[in-house]
């Protein structure tokens, strides 16, 4: 199980700011897919990945990262901070 | 070395006096404050700041740490506020200390243009038209380059 967190707009594209998801996926482009398959709402929040940064373990990576011994996967926004 | 993210306002004074005394051998104290700005075109109600409790904390301590040691700073200081804020309000400062002011100036841009687009915080407007997220910037992250 992995909890997976949405902040911003994507948070609100999907109607939940956390849920835990039983998965198999390998990488967070994986997981995309996955969650992408589940309902239009998440296909649309993940229609233009160039728009989203994601976070594995509270630490900003890439979709290629990998989801092993991982427990937390953040999607959201560019950041604006500042 | 401090880290703060709050919802809470700050005193600007009070918090630069408070970093400014513990540094004798410092010649340089920068600081730097973000306020809520109205908008030209559509009066801002309100601004909304979203972040990410827990790794909200750890960037900014990273960045932090970044520039005390790129810039040898006796210490730096990281006040960033979230929830709901009006214009006018303070949102974050920095503050930086070093032996002299070049150092203290340049860190305090790095720590600036790092937390803009490294900080997971998301600012969302309220107007009198409507709400919306603010959009990140391309010269935000073209900042970042000159670092």
């Amino acid at each position: 199980m992995i909890d997976v967190l949405y902040f911003a707009w994507v948070r609100e594209r999907i109607g939940l700011p956390r849920e835990q998801v039983k998965t198999t996926a390998k990488t967070v482009a994986d997981l995309v897919v996955e969650l992408r398959s589940r309902e239009e709402r998440y296909d649309l929040a993940f229609s233009d990945l160039s728009a989203l940064r994601v976070a594995v373990d509270q630490k900003l990576t890439d979709f290629d990262a990998s989801l092993s011994g991982v427990r937390e996967v953040a999607f959201f926004p560019p950041m604006t901070g500042g | 070395m401090r880290i703060s993210v709050q919802e809470q306002a700050f005193d600007l004074g009070a918090e630069t006096s408070c970093f400014a005394a513990g540094h004798k051998d410092m010649g340089a104290i920068v600081t730097f404050t973000g306020i809520v700005r109205d908008l030209p075109d559509d009066p801002l109600i309100a601004m909304e700041i979203e972040h990410y409790p827990g790794m909200t904390e750890a960037a900014l301590t990273e960045i932090a740490q970044t520039a005390v040691d790129r810039w040898s700073l006796g210490d730096a200081l990281v006040i960033h506020r979230h929830g709901r804020l009006i214009p006018g309000e303070m949102i974050m400062m920095v503050a930086t200390a070093s032996r002299h002011r070049k150092d203290a100036f340049e860190a305090a841009e790095y720590l600036m243009d790092y937390l803009k687009s490294r900080a997971p915080f998301w600012k969302r407007e309220i107007t009198a038209q409507g709400e919306g997220w603010v959009a990140s910037k391309s010269e935000d992250e073209d900042a970042l380059k000159r670092w």
